[in-house]
This record gives C-alpha cells, structure tokens and sequence, in this order.
C-alpha cells in the first residue's frame, strides 16, 4: 500500500505542477499560497483508511486507487441547453448557476434578477476581481484536516460564489447546478462553494449534483457558509451523481448569533459517497437544522458525518437523518454533537432512522453526544428496522398489492424529513427520484 | 357467504384459535363477544389475511371460494374488509390518495374501470357526511396524529368508501364517545344490506342496542362456546361470562 500511495501522490502533485503553470501571474496571491500548502499537507498525510475512526467502516482506497486528471487539465466538456434544462429542477423561479465539470458555465446561467449588491457569480471570476473579500473569509473557515480537503485546496480554483450583504433577502433560491463527466478522461471535480450571508440576510441554495453521462469521475467539494448574526440559510444538497462516481463534501458552517442554518441533504447516486457537515454555533439563540435522506441500492455505499458544536448557551439544534438501503447498499451514519461548558441552556435533538429494504443492506450508525455544561436538554436515537409488518398487512387488506403497499410504507417513512423541505414544488420531484432509485413503483 | 369449518390457528407455535365453526349468511348481522384474550382479534386477522398467523387446520370458504389461499389484497379484492381494532398511521399518504388507490384495485380486479377523480370526489363527500366527519380529516394522512374515535371514524369510513362483501369490525366501539358511537353506528347502519354480512367484535351490550344483532356469539379460548340471538348479550352484561366457562369446563 506504501508504495502505491507514493504513486498516486507523484501522480497529483505532477498535475499541481501543469496546473500552476496554467495559473500564470497570480504566483503571489493568498490563494496560491494557499494551494501550495494545501498540495504540502496533501504529500504529508496518510490517506484515510479504516484503521482511522473518522473512516472507520468507508473504505476509500477505491478512489485513491485510481489516477483522476483535474477538470481544468482535461478536454473540456461541452453540454448542450437541452441538457442543462433536463437536468434542472423545475416548477419554481429560481436563479441558476452551471458548472460544468467545475468550470462556471455563464451562457446556462440566469442571474438577472438578484437584489443590489447581491453577489453570485464564479469564485474564480470574484477571485480576480475582489479578492480581499474570499480571502477574509476562506481562510479562516475550513481547516484542511485530510487528504481529500487538501486535495480540494491544492487544486482549488472555482465554485459557486454567494454573497449577501447586511440585510438583504434574496426571494428566488438560487439553483447551482453541478454537472460531471468525461468521455475522454476520468475527471476530478473540486468545486470550492462559499456563500456569506450577512447580518440579517436571507438566502436560499439547491446545489444539484448530477452528471453529464454514465461516466467515471471524481467530485470531490468543499463547501463554507458563513451565517452572520440573524440571518437565514436554507441549503439544499440533491446529489444525484452517476452510479460510477465518488462524491465526497465537506461542508463547514460558521453560524453568528440569532443565525438560523437549515441543511437538506437529499444522497441518491454515487458508487461511493461521503458527505461531511459541520456547523459550529458560535453565538446565541442560534438554530440549526439538519436533515438527510440517503438512499442506497446495489453497491452503494453513503457515509454521513455531522458534527454539531454547541459553543454558545441558548441555541438548537434539530438533527434527523433517515436512510433506505436495499440491494448490497451500505450506509454509515455518524453523528456528533459537542455541547461546550459555556452553552448552558442547550437544546440538541439527534435522531437517525434506517429501514433496511434487503438481507444485504446494511448500516453502521454512531451517534455521540459530548456533554461538558449541565443545564442542556439533549436527545439523540438510532433506529434500524425492516417496513413496518403491521402496517403492510393493514395496506394489503384494503386490496392494495404488495409492491404498492411497500411504496407507501416508504413514503410514509421518509415523510417526515420530506416535509421539511420547503420549496414545496420540490418535493414530487424527490419523491420522484427516491422511487426511480429503488426502483420501485412511485406514489 | 362464509363458512368457517373448524378453524385452528397459531401464532409463534401457541395455540390461539381452537375449531371455530361459524356461518354468515348475507344480510345477517353477527356478534362475537368473549373475555380479553379470547381470540377475537386473531379470528379476525386470519380471516384477512394476516401473514402472522398460521391455520394449522380448517377451512374458510367465502363466496364459493378457498379463503385461506388468498393473499390479503386478494381477499379484499373479494370483498373482505377488516376494520382494525387498532388502526394504523400512514403518515404522506393522505386518505385519498389511499382510499382512490384501494378503489381502483379492487375495480381491476373485477375488471373494471378506475373511478374518475370527479365521481371519487363525490363519494368520499357523501360517505364522510353520513360520518360527519370533516373534510380536513378526509385530506389529511391516513390516520396520522388522528385520536382514537376519529381513527375508528376512519375505518369505518373506509368501509362505506370500499363497500365490501363482509365487514368484520373488531372493537370498532371501543373508545369512542356516545355521540360518536351512534354516529359510528349509523355508518354500519347504512352499510347493512341484503347483500353483505357484518362481524362485529366488542365487548359492550351498548353498541348492539345501536346495531342490532341477528345473532350473538360467545368466543372462550378459541372456541364458540355459545351462540344465541341478542338476548344472550344482555344475559352476558348481566351475569359476566363465568356461568359458561364453567359449562365449557364441564363439557370439556
Ligand atoms: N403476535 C402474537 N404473539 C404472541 N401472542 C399473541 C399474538 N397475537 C395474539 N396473541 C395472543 O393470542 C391471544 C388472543 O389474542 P386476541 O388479540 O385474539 O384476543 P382478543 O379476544 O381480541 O382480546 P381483546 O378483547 O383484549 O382484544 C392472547 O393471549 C394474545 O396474547
Ligand atoms: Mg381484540
């Protein structure tokens, strides 16, 4: 194993030195600073195994076996409007933002309508033009704690960039979709997201995750979002990735005071996925909300890593992840929540749901609450079950047949977290996607 | 239009039902009463099709056919219906959506035609009336977050929307309030006809001063140990069911 991940590391840091050549002139820049650090910790860490407990039961070696080629380094893909239009979701006005294989698309994108002052626009393009403004942020946010974050940092370049100044309300969300995939190389897509909502802004985001084809490739994201004091986030995660891929985010939230951060994480393709999210409460009265769905069939394997840091007193947090497995799928669910010594007066609630479609599915689910202040309320449950016997039976016997009977036990399982979803145009489109990948009837 | 021959079933290996014999013809009213335990509800859910019970002798034959071979939707497709004693929540699925969907099933079944949106409108309208019950509770999901009495509303709701051949209702008075009970009673009410039969499980005399019974019969640890006509329930309120264990002992 040594000796082969000295192969994969030559392989990478040889593309850093094509891609920096391709970056000519900003040499001196935080950023290319920050990218060469980046690239250093890349060559230094060991990659994640299963030995280590943050990677205990997801076994990645499948994706550092395999020599990606950076998006920028590879032919460029072209995608068609139909495309575009195909793979959007529809039935509400939203702004929309493409990337293709990471690169923003401006020609598919519609931003015409954005409040004064509101920013979205390619990261790349912002870097170029207000610098100071990614820089007093991205550095401070996410730590680069692992191979696949400095990976993410040696090569980071573009993404959706969002900004909301102090007090202004974006009504349409925003719909930043990610397409991925090549017919002539096996790309490796880094999208660096960054959205900044500040003092009392409000701010709605679908990042749609799928791909251009059937083809082999790598999204490997980070994702920050400052909430500042009082503002509203809502983000949607649709990943929906092609069966071949590997999908691996990390997204880290910094929350200010009276912030309220609501997070969707709706997991449905992808051969191997890994989705971290973490979000450090740094203030009062501060609410965060996280909700997932994974869906896992054949060979799928969803890992789910949140981690919840009550530093301040008075916040909430509201988690509830709920899982279908069928086939040989395998879920992970790992769930953290820290209430420091300083955040009396906490509330936390956990809970994670797994129904277990087949005899080999399966699901490993830890959740951890860490407890240093006394006067907290904290709950958290993990449940793994098959369909409810009962409530089959009770379907069956109004005439319903089985197949139909078992859809609905679904939808009624997961219509809990379904409900959360505010856009509400959104959800026949889930509901949707969730039948088509169990390959079930839809009801 | 069932006949049921003497009737042994288990679950997890222990011996519920004992050699029921009983026959429901069609325009009859039957009541089964019998001490906690006794087999009511399991009588019950074999005759639906529960997976959880295994017959391990007898025979069933509803409407000239073998019941016992018949998956649970197929039994109802054949006009069996079972209103549960306690109902289950299906929470994203809104009544009509389930109601609509269990129509049209069972009209396929037949052969028939679904029911077009407009006419399945138009009954759910007219069968909640007879209910009283309001129109949120008919859009709601199927049962979610709906108390006890409203739940059992709801079952018998389902029967006047699906209109079976057989109503078996377990306990369907149980824990509902006196204006409810007649409301509930008027539902089976409505729905007795020459063409159907109804089993009603319960275990109050009061239910059956509402719907009156043609028959009555005293279910003992999985047997019918008596059966008589309505009268026999007002003797049971008066006197208990002790004076005819004691008789099944003797006779045992
Ligand atoms: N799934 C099961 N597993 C084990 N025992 C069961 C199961 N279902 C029923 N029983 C047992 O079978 C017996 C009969 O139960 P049943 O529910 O049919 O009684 P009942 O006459 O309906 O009673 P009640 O009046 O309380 O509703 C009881 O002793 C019950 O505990
Ligand atoms: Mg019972």
């Amino acid at each position: 194993m040594g000796t082969e991940n000295k192969e994969l590391k030559e392989w990478y840091k040889d593309q850093f030195v094509k891609f920096e050549k391709r970056l000519n002139g900003h040499s001196k820049s935080f950023m290319q600073k920050y990218r060469v650090e980046s690239l250093k910790k890349f060559d230094e860490f060991e990659l994640p195994n299963m030995k280590n407990e943050e990677w205990k039961y997801t076994n990645v070696r499948p994706i550092f076996k395999h020599n990606f080629r950076p998006a920028v380094l590879a032919e460029k893909v072209e995608v068609t409007r139909q495309l575009v239009d195909k793979k959007l979701y529809k039935q509400f006005d939203c702004n929309v933002m493409v990337f293709v294989n990471g690169q923003f698309e401006p020609a598919f994108s519609k931003l015409d309508c954005l409040p004064e002052g509101v920013l979205v626009d390619s990261l790349e393009k912002v870097l170029h033009i207000i610098p100071e403004l990614v820089e007093n942020k991205i550095t401070k946010l996410s730590a680069t704690e692992n191979s696949f974050n400095a990976l993410n940092g040696a090569f980071a370049l573009d993404g959706a960039f969002i900004y909301v100044p102090a007090g202004k309300i974006v009504e349409k969300p925003i719909q930043v979709l990610f397409l991925g995939g090549s017919k002539t190389d096996d790309v490796l897509i880094q999208p660096r997201n960054l959205i900044i909502a500040e003092e009392s802004a409000q701010v709605s985001v679908i990042a749609n995750y799928q791909p251009i084809d059937s083809d082999k490739y790598f999204t490997n994201i980070i994702t920050e979002v400052y909430a500042g004091k009082n503002s509203i986030i809502d983000l949607y995660k649709i990943q929906n990735e092609g069966s071949e891929s590997y999908h691996v985010e990390k997204m880290d939230v910094h929350q200010d005071e009276t912030s309220v951060f609501s997070h969707y994480s709706l997991s449905f393709g992808g051969s191997i996925v890994r989705n971290d999210v973490n979000s450090t409460l740094d203030g009062e009265h501060i609410e965060c909300n996280l909700f997932g769905l994974y869906l896992g069939n054949n060979d799928q394997h969803v890992d789910n890593h949140t981690f919840i840091d009550h530093a301040k007193p008075n916040c909430v947090s509201n988690e509830l992840y709920k899982g279908i497995l069928d086939g040989k799928s395998r879920g992970v669910f790992n769930g953290k929540v820290m209430v420091r010594e300083d955040a009396q007066k906490t509330l936390a609630y956990q809970s994670n749901k797994t129904v277990l479609l087949s005899d080999h599915s399966r699901i490993d689910t830890k959740p951890q609450l860490e407890i240093f202040a006394d006067d907290v309320k904290c709950s958290h449950g993990a449940t793994v079950g098959h369909l409810d016997d009962q409530a089959y039976f009770y379907i069956r016997s109004r005439g319903v047949p089985s197949d139909i009977a078992k859809s609905m036990l679904i939808r009624a399982f997961v219509s809990d977290v379904f409900e959360k979803i505010k856009i509400t145009e959104l959800r026949d489109q889930i509901n949707r996607l969730i039948f088509e990948h169990l390959q079930r009837v839809e009801i | 239009m069932i006949q049921i021959k003497n009737l042994h079933a288990t679950v997890d290996g222990k011996k519920i039902l004992n050699g029921i014999n009983l026959e429901v013809n069609k325009g009859e009213v039957h009541a089964i009463m019998g001490p906690n335990g006794s087999g009511k509800s399991t009588l019950a859910n074999v005759l639906a099709g529960h997976e959880g019970y295994e017959v391990t002798d007898g025979e069933v034959i509803f409407n000239g056919k073998d019941l016992l071979e018949m998956s649970p939707e197929d039994r109802a497709r054949e006009g069996m219906f079972l209103a549960f004693q306690y109902p289950i929540e299906i929470p994203g699925i809104s009544n009509s959506v389930f109601l609509k969907t269990a129509i049209d099933e069972i009209r396929k079944y037949k052969g028939e035609e679904e029911i077009s949106a407009k006419d399945f409108l138009a009954l759910i309208k007219e069968k909640a009336k007879i209910l009283e019950m309001d129109n949120s509770l008919v859009s709601r999901s199927v049962n979610s977050g709906f108390s006890g009495g409203e739940k059992k509303r709801n079952e018998i709701l389902q029967m006047l929307m699906l209109n079976p051949a057989l109503a078996l209702l377990d306990e369907t008075d149980s824990g509902l309030d006196i204006d409810a009970l007649k409301i509930v009673s008027k539902g089976v009410n409505v729905f007795r006809s020459e063409n159907n039969g109804v089993i009603m499980v319960t275990h109050y005399q009061r239910l059956l001063d509402y719907i009156v019974p043609d028959f009555v019969h005293v279910l003992y640890k999985g047997q019918i140990i008596k059966s008589g006509d309505k009268n026999l329930a007002l003797e049971l309120e008066e006197k208990g069911y002790d004076w005819l264990k004691n008789g099944e002992l003797e006779t045992a």
